[in-house]
């Protein structure tokens, strides 16, 4: 079978990549009516260098000192990561980003794209449903995670729904016990961030050509068989775009924590972003803040990096 | 896709029975949002889940009141409308030009975006403040649209260059014949064929400046000048557990954004599912 699929000449993104039109000019721009002067380009440059790439070098600079956000600052050297990697608390912050992008990422890409796959077939109410699983990804992430801490109360719909299924006999109050606050964000990440995921691979699947998977189904293919052979390998472009962007947010948590525990109980569900915030701005400790952030950056651009090379189509596949 | 081959079989209905019941329990909070905005103060103690014992819509005007939603939403329009407008105004040029430009800055221009997409907001955003604080421009709308112009200019040039390259030169070419200026040509023959990527860029940015809580709490915490989400958080840090009240307050600060999901739905799930497509 592998055989014969070779002979389809897949056209998959990796073909696209070689498009001339993407990365560099068209050469014939030169000399011909019509170009645009460079002069053009000034003004996204400087919005580019002063509101974006100099205060974040700027913040890079500031993570090695005392600054306290008025007087002078003062350079302290690594202590700031020194006490970063050392400070119980912003180990914890450290601990739950992870844990949290972690679980966010999996569950978040392995559920839109269980949906995508079952959206992409024969089902009349395709739209709608679509329509609801990708709604929480465009509402306010703070305000919606109200309804979740009326949800989660001791009296709230959760635990009646789990008493009355017989899977527990008391109810918790699931935000402020610190065994389940934790988990209980990452749900809230996870039915925020699913339908994200899902309207990437749901678009990724619909690049497909169906003549492919007929082929595949012709050989005589399982179903099974030609999901893992055929459409799986061709939503790698799909793949590259929804596990970095799921990743980026799930590192940034901030909204969801700030609404539903605040970083509580005890600072069990504190992220960077809320440590970052808070550190910075209710602290005044400004250094120590930028500190945070440079190892929140640094984070989020390597792991973003690494998804990226990791899951880019491979040369040798048509 | 086409499914010539496929039928709806008793497997399509089990699936499509699965995911439904999917979505039924992926709505539950809305249906509770609902329910609940529109119930007594009594009954929050009482049955809180329950369905309304009578309704009240009175609430929101209470909660519409209390947390001063007309300003607030008043604020998030100004901000976010004025953040879109520079961000496809900016966006649009830049992309025509790194499109047509004759040197290496377009190029310089365009990998400064694709690094700034992935560069996160939390590093810069605290020099940013300083010296916006210097500026005097804490607090005020001038300094939040300053923000979310160097936080998404590089989507925004992103989206647009993809769009701008694909272009066909001819109509500019037509233009410059009869003697149009590069502003000219770009007014009246480049803006009006960029027009879908106008509607994504806006859309896209549009949603998430709306949306955005960590800016405003950074910038705006304390002054009028407070846009939907954090006038909600600062009106629920009051009134903590009048959840009918609190419920109310999140609608309305919902609403905007429902009512543009129903009207362009396949624009915002386009947008966000990133050029996979086109």
């Amino acid at each position: 079978m592998a055989v014969h699929l070779a002979d389809h000449q897949i056209p998959t993104r990796s073909g696209k990549k070689a498009d001339p039109r993407i990365g560099r000019p068209a050469k014939r721009a030169s000399g011909q009516p019509g170009g645009v002067p460079w002069p053009w380009l000034l003004p996204a440059l400087l919005c580019l260098i002063l509101a974006r790439f100099l205060p974040t070098l700027a913040g890079a600079g500031y993570a090695f000192t005392d600054w306290n956000g008025l007087s002078g600052a003062r350079f302290v050297g690594p202590a700031n990561f020194e006490e970063i990697f050392t400070d119980p608390l912003a180990l914890r912050a450290l601990r739950n980003t992870i844990v949290i992008a972690l679980v966010v990422v999996c569950a978040g890409n392995l559920v839109g794209l269980l949906l995508a796959m079952g959206l992409n077939t024969v089902v009349k109410s395709r739209y709608l449903l679509r329509a609801v699983f990708f709604l929480p990804a465009v509402m306010s992430s703070l305000s919606t995670a109200y309804v979740w801490k009326f949800l989660f109360q001791t009296d709230g719909i959760i635990n009646h729904a789990l008493h009355w299924l017989h899977l527990q006999d008391q109810p918790r109050s699931w935000l402020a016990d610190p065994a389940t606050a934790l988990w209980s964000v990452c749900l809230v990440m996870i039915w925020q961030m699913t339908g994200l995921a899902m309207v990437i691979y749901l678009a990724g699947l619909q690049a497909i050509p169906a003549d492919l998977d007929e082929a595949a189904a012709v050989d005589g293919a399982s179903p099974w068989r030609r999901t893992l052979a055929v459409t799986l390998p061709l939503l790698r472009p799909a793949t590259m775009i929804a596990v970095p962007l799921v990743s980026i947010v799930a590192l940034g948590t901030f909204d969801q924590v700030m609404s539903l525990t605040g970083g509580g109980p005890v600072n069990m569900t504190e992220t960077l972003a809320t440590q970052v915030y808070k550190q910075t701005f209710a602290n005044g400790r400004y250094g120590y803040g930028t500190a945070l952030s440079l190892v929140l950056t640094l984070i989020i651009v390597v792991v973003a990096l690494v998804q990226m090379v990791a899951v880019r189509p491979r040369k040798d596949t048509p | 896709m086409s499914t010539a081959y496929h039928r709806y079989t008793w497997r399509s209905a089990l699936r499509e029975t699965l995911l439904l019941g999917g979505a039924a329990l992926w709505i539950v909070p809305f249906v509770l949002l609902v329910m609940v905005s529109l119930e007594p103060a009594a009954q929050i103690l009482s049955d809180p889940t329950g369905l309304p014992d009578s309704w009240h819509p009175g609430n929101y005007v209470k909660a519409w009141n209390e947390a001063g939603i007309g300003r607030a939403a008043v604020n998030s329009v100004v901000i976010t409308a004025g953040s879109v407008a520079v961000l496809v105004a900016l966006g649009s040029v830049s992309a025509y030009a790194i499109a047509r430009a004759r040197g290496r800055m377009g190029n310089l221009v365009f990998v400064l975006s694709v690094v700034g997409i992935i560069l996160p907001s939390q590093l810069g955003v605290i020099p940013l403040y300083t010296a916006l604080r210097s500026l005097g421009l804490v607090g005020g709308y001038a300094g939040m649209i300053v923000l979310y112009t160097g936080l998404w200019l590089p989507l925004a040039i992103f989206l647009y260059t993809g769009f701008a390259r694909s272009l066909p030169r001819e109509y500019e070419e037509a233009a410059c014949v009869d003697g149009a200026s590069t502003l000219r040509t770009f007014l009246s023959v480049v803006f009006p064929l960029l027009r879908p990527a106008t509607g994504t860029v806006a859309v896209l940015t549009g949603v998430q400046i709306w949306n955005d809580f960590f800016f405003p709490i950074i910038f705006l915490n304390g002054t009028p000048n407070t846009p939907l989400p954090l006038t909600v958080y600062t009106y629920i840090g009051g009134v903590a557990t009048k959840w009918n009240l609190v419920f109310a307050a999140v609608a309305m600060s919902l609403l905007p954004v429902l009512v543009l999901f129903i009207a362009a739905q396949r624009r915002l799930m386009r947008g966000f599912s990133g050029g996979i497509k086109n």
